[in-house]
């Protein structure tokens, strides 16, 4: 088992170093550089003094190497240096908002484990049954449903029903307070955009969990069990579901990483002043020194999350292991 | 409906013989996968809507109309007006126009890029496979939606054409998922004598890859392509909801949430509502399509 985890850990410095690469050159494709990009972009007459200044202050008057060792030795430290736009450094820009989008991500997970596995188990237990088409439609409508259009009309309801039930409209909390300050208060504005996300993740892992159970429940151990004359709830929960919850660990861990994409426009209808909304100005801003840095954020975080998985499945499979 | 699926024992009419295996194939389609008719249909509606937009939508979908803006549904204009008094029925029409040609073009793009490389891959294997795969594992822990983003801050200075732009984004991200599915069916197909007898043959390496290993993995292709396509349209309104995608005034589903659908749900709620329910139905169409698309095409990957 250890010799799988040190391997498995090994396994994650290749890619990281990999898309640090590929960030850092993505962005050097760019046509002139980001200085003259900005200034040109500001309409104004574009200043040599100014755009030297700019390029001396990003480090990119430099030859192609250093800044490249520059850069990396910045990710090895934290240090992503000065966002361009707000010039604000931007470990600190992340840091503001990176505790909220994390409660998104948590609250989406939670909340999609709790629909999923239940859903999925009665689906496949009772599979082809008018239950099973329900459930199906359900999930497949989660894949369909845009999260950015479940979450303006779960505002459109709330505005309506508090608005005919109270007389007064609702208004959507606008400044972020830590759960353990004030948990009302935080709940009532993270709430609603977990769900726009949490809906959508759940209709994945409720799929997963339907055919994976599907299939551990046509295995010989099952009909054994059956023979035994075990209660059917014992068989499902205590043979079946086990088994069949390692594919559904996988894609419950995979998604994880990528809620921080879904929060890119959960965030913006919801107005939440986290990761994603910072990572679209940043697009929309031109700030590419803030772009290359959230990019290598979310990067980062899938990878750790798939390690975090894969050691999981290892300790929970040990046929893995020994592979 | 005759039974179909060519070898099996079916009915004894004689058309069968006739039918191409393509009109087999749908015929088994609609008895047999009847959810995966109705998606076929969603896309079938949608196609039409967006070929003929310009026969179809009663009134023109750029044009503004101060005099009424947030009309109501009603008998005129039948999904009520936008924000700058534009027909919205009109405008989901053309909007259907928009999500077709990003997503048919950056779809069948991306997948076809990805089916080269990864035939390629598999084909010739040794370092080239393993440092395009290693490459695509980088290119694969970048979220979708991430990916396509940056794409668009490196690309957006390079390309004026927004629709250009958003294709692109959308395309290149497609390329490495294909090429993983594709390159894992190859690796199957280059066990096959008859790839070492083409080489024997003395065939080249890119008639080899073409002309006879392409043609046996298009199942996951075509299974690749409608999954793409049902994505891209999701993608390319997101990219447009966040004001990175389509720029106005053209007609595009995930333009018409922008902005004015917050501002004014409550007073007019159709205006979030319509272009909302066009992006689902597209999308549930083309997955309920490419599920049933699967299933018939390749019953090895039936459970997933």
């Amino acid at each position: 088992m250890y010799e799988y985890i040190v391997k498995r850990i090994l396994l994650v410095f290749p890619t990281l170093l990999g898309a640090a690469i590929l960030v850092f050159f993505l962005l050097r494709l760019i046509p002139g550089d980001v200085c003259e990009l900005r200034m040109a972009g500001e309409g104004a007459f574009v200043d040599e003094e100014a755009l030297d200044a700019c390029r001396a202050n990003l480090g990119i008057d430099q030859s192609i190497f250093i800044q490249f060792v520059d850069f990396m030795w910045g990710l090895i430290r934290f240090d992503f240096g000065l966002s361009m736009w707000s010039g604000q450094p931007i470990v600190y820009e992340i840091g503001l908002r990176f505790e909220l989008s994390l409660q998104v991500a948590i609250m989406a997970t939670l909340f999609s484990i709790i629909i999923s596995i239940p859903l999925g188990t009665i689906s496949a237990v009772k599979a082809d049954t008018w239950i099973d088409y329900v459930v199906r439609t359900f999930s497949i409508a989660g894949i369909a449903i845009p999260s950015f259009w479940l979450g303006i009309l779960i505002i459109l309801f709330l505005l309506i029903f508090t608005q005919s039930w109270f007389g007064v409209a609702w208004m959507p909390p606008i400044q972020y307070v830590p759960i353990w300050v004030d948990p009302w208060y935080n709940m009532s504005m993270l709430i609603w955009p977990a769900l726009a996300t949490g809906y959508r993740y759940s209709a994945v892992a409720t799929r997963m969990t339907r055919s994976a159970l599907l299939e551990v429940l046509r295995e010989d151990y099952v009909r054994t069990a059956r023979a035994k004359g075990l209660l059917e709830k014992v068989i499902i929960n205590r043979h079946a579901l086990k088994n069949a919850m390692l594919p559904v660990v996988t894609v419950i861990g995979i998604e994880f990483a990528f809620l921080m994409g879904g929060l890119v426009v959960t965030e913006q209808v919801f107005n939440l002043n986290g990761l994603g909304k910072l990572f679209v100005e940043a697009v929309t801003n031109n700030d590419y020194s803030l772009t290359q840095a959230l990019v290598m954020v979310v990067v980062t975080i899938f990878v750790f999350t798939n390690l975090v998985v894969d050691i999981l499945y290892a300790w929970l499979d040990p046929r893995i292991r020994y592979n | 409906m005759a039974t179909a699926s060519g070898s099996l024992v079916g009915s004894k009419s004689e058309d069968i013989a006739e039918r191409t295996p393509w009109s087999a194939v749908l015929g088994d389609l609609i008895r047999r996968k009847p959810l995966g008719a109705a998606g076929g249909l969603i896309v079938i509606v949608m196609v039409v809507s967006g070929v003929f937009a310009p026969l179809i939508a009663p009134f023109d979908p750029v044009v503004n109309d101060y005099a009424n803006p947030h009309v109501a549904p009603n008998l005129t204009n039948l999904m009520g007006t936008d924000q700058f008094g534009r027909d919205i029925l009109s405008r989901i029409i053309y909007g259907a126009r928009t999500a077709l040609l990003i997503g048919f073009i950056s779809a069948f793009v991306g997948a076809f890029s990805g089916l080269v490389l990864g035939v390629a891959s598999a084909y010739f294997g040794g370092l080239f496979d393993m440092v395009l795969q290693r490459f695509m594992d980088i290119v694969m822990a970048f979220p979708l939606i991430i990916l396509a983003l940056s794409m668009i801050a490196v690309l957006g200075p390079l390309v004026d054409n927004d629709v250009l732009l958003v294709i692109l984004a959308i395309t290149i991200p497609f390329i490495p998922r294909c090429a993983r599915v594709v390159r894992s069916s190859a690796l199957a197909i280059r066990e096959i004598p008859y790839v070492d007898a083409a080489r024997a043959c003395g065939f080249s390496h890119i008639r080899i890859i073409l002309r006879h290993m392409t043609p046996n993995v298009m199942a996951p292709f075509l299974i690749m392509i409608t999954a793409f396509v049902g994505q891209a349209i999701l993608l390319e309104a997101s990219l447009s909801y966040l004001g990175l995608g389509v720029q106005e005034p053209i007609a595009a589903w995930g333009l018409m949430l922008q902005g004015g659908a917050e501002e004014y749900a409550e007073s007019a709620p159709w205006i979030a509502v319509f272009p909302g329910l066009a992006i689902t139905l597209a999308v549930f169409g083309f997955s309920l399509f490419g599920d049933a698309l699967r299933d018939t095409l390749d019953p090895k990957l039936r459970s997933q």
